[in-house]
């Protein structure tokens, strides 16, 4: 499929839906190991991203500068952990597809690395260290994979999104190395991140959007 | 749906920006907002040329911290962000910008990550600018790392006397250098250890943001809420203190003779009467060891909404820094000298 930015900001008001449905979960699953305003922060973001999308003209606008819009708005209705990690992945996504009027297939699989390797660059992070890194990093990588394969975008997109749901599960057994929960030391254990389990709401989002 | 906890506010997504118009309308003397940036508090007597600017910062919820430390002698700026979040780079570049005077600026914030990431974002883009900005993050809290990983612990309450050192040698014209090195060393002598009794909850979720038993105690509790080291049964004053004192000496190593100052902090809603219960104790236990008390503050200094709890903060002070908690300054929430 051929993807536009009208396709682009329909896949991001998908994940402002899916995020406000989830906000409550996320502040719950934030309450145990953290300061329980993860969904608040991530709700936020998306409904400003949503509102700052809603204000271009799309047909005057390349994908690259709607990302670097979205980076913006997230950024600066957040602040907090999510916000620059966030903002730099919508930024490295834009980069990656820069000079681009629509996007193939393969190009958005790029713009979905570009994305992970963004917030594990900004967040300094490594996998196994129970952040959402244990998430994006490994739909990224099934993502890849499957467009190395010549599998369809929604194929790519399906495996990332499981691969992302079984990393965040993962995160269960992981003692937190960054962020606030990593002062629990074992006291973490047993606990989904919840910063993994917003990632798969955003990529559960950006699969059903653009499948 | 689980009953709301009450709060006295109108939105709770508006209840930041509600609270600093509130704020700039009682401190009119003494604060106003960068203009077109109304989450960057600027002092209105403090930048001056020559000066190096001390920008601090980070989420709403912890007042007086960080805005009722923003005045002459103390801070220039605090970037604000929302409740328990760390401000975005742009209200943190706003502050930089605003108490740019030449000959340096500092940023000095408590160590979590989304401050770091925000901060340090804010700091290259104030770098574009020909602004050269030095970071000191504050790293009090013992309970948050062991000792040998001081670097990863938080910082909570003894900002307090962090700020007041590092804004005092700004206001007596100190290189970025000399600055620097005071706020590392004040960080290095400072000590806190807290504890939660009750939890708050955020004005956009109105729930408690964790559960405990009626007799217990978190030991360690973050301002935040993040759990802290231990879960243990509700003691008694005295208790409490001797293990949050214990816990702060054995790091301090306090000798004879020694001066520190003495900060019990509520973290929202403990009342004055039990903090100076809590006080009693600690001049009780440095009057044993023979360390005198230079001076004391009681009461709310670095909140966490409506929490209940205190923190016990030591400030292990040399000449230098002694000199730096006595400089004179005045800011909305805290006078001295």
């Amino acid at each position: 499929m051929t993807i536009n930015t009208a396709d682009l900001k329909r896949m991001f008001d998908t994940i402002a839906v899916a995020i406000e449905a989830d906000k409550n979960r996320l502040c719950q699953l934030d309450g145990v190991i953290g300061d329980a305003d993860h969904g608040i922060a991530m709700a936020l973001g998306f409904n400003a991203v949503r509102d700052a999308l809603a204000s271009l003209d799309l047909a005057a606008t390349e994908p690259t500068a709607l990302l670097n819009t979205a980076a913006k708005s997230f950024l600066n209705a957040v602040g907090a952990s999510s916000g620059p990690l966030y903002a730099t992945a919508f930024m490295r996504g834009g980069a990656a597809v820069k000079g681009k009027a629509t996007l193939a297939d393969a190009d958005f699989t790029a713009l979905f690395q570009a994305m992970s390797q963004g917030i594990k660059d900004r967040g300094k992070a490594e996998p196994g260290e129970k952040t959402m890194v244990d998430a994006w990093q490994p739909a990224a990588e099934a993502a890849a994979a499957a467009s190395v394969a010549s599998k369809t975008l929604a194929q790519c997109l399906e495996a990332a999104h499981a691969a992302a749901e079984r990393g965040a599960e993962a995160t269960r057994d992981m003692i937190a190395a960054k962020g606030r929960s990593s002062r629990l030391g074992e006291r973490s254990l047993g606990h989904v991140d919840p910063g993994a389990a917003s990632a798969v709401t955003v990529i559960g989002a950006i699969r059903k959007s653009l499948s | 749906m689980p009953v709301q906890t009450k709060k006295i506010i109108n939105d709770g997504n508006r209840a930041v920006d509600e609270m600093l118009e509130g704020i700039l309308a009682a401190h009119p003397r003494h604060l106003r907002s960068a203009d077109g940036s109304p989450r960057s508090i600027i002092a209105r007597d403090g930048p001056r040329p020559g000066k190096v600017g001390l920008v601090i910062g980070g989420g709403s919820g912890h007042e007086p911290t960080f805005l009722g430390f923003v005045g002459k002698g103390l801070a220039d700026a605090a970037a604000i962000g929302n409740v328990f979040a760390s401000p975005p780079p742009d209200p943190i570049l706003e502050c930089a910008k605003a108490v740019s005077c030449g000959a340096g600026v500092l940023f000095m914030y408590g160590n979590y990550a989304g401050d770091v990431m925000n901060f340090d974002m804010a700091a290259e883009m104030a770098a574009m600018d020909d602004i050269e900005v030095r970071t000191v993050l504050t790293t009090d809290d013992v309970a948050s790392a062991p000792r040998d990983q001081r670097q990863k612990r938080r910082g909570v309450a003894g900002n307090f006397f962090i700020f007041k050192a590092a804004g005092a040698a700004c206001d007596r014209m100190l290189s970025l250098d000399a600055v620097e090195r005071i706020a590392r060393k004040a960080n290095d002598h400072t000590f806190t250890m807290g504890v939660a009794l009750s939890p708050c909850s955020l004005p956009q979720t109105r729930r408690p943001n964790f559960e405990i038993g009626a007799d217990e105690m978190e030991i360690g509790m973050g301002i935040h809420g993040e759990p802290g080291i231990a879960r243990g049964k509700l003691g008694t004053a005295d208790a409490i203190t001797d293990e949050m004192l214990d816990k702060i000496f054995a790091e301090m190593a306090p000798k004879r003779g020694d001066k520190v100052a003495v900060l019990v902090n509520s973290l929202g809603s403990t009342p004055l009467m039990e903090l100076y219960i809590m006080n009693r104790r600690v001049k009780q236990r440095l009057d044993e060891i023979g360390v005198f008390i230079h001076a004391s503050w009681v009461g709310n200094y670095c909140t966490s909404l409506e929490m209940a709890g205190a923190s016990v903060t030591l400030f292990h002070l040399d000449e230098e820094l002694q000199t730096m908690l006595d400089h004179p300054c005045d800011c909305a929430m805290f006078r001295a000298g």
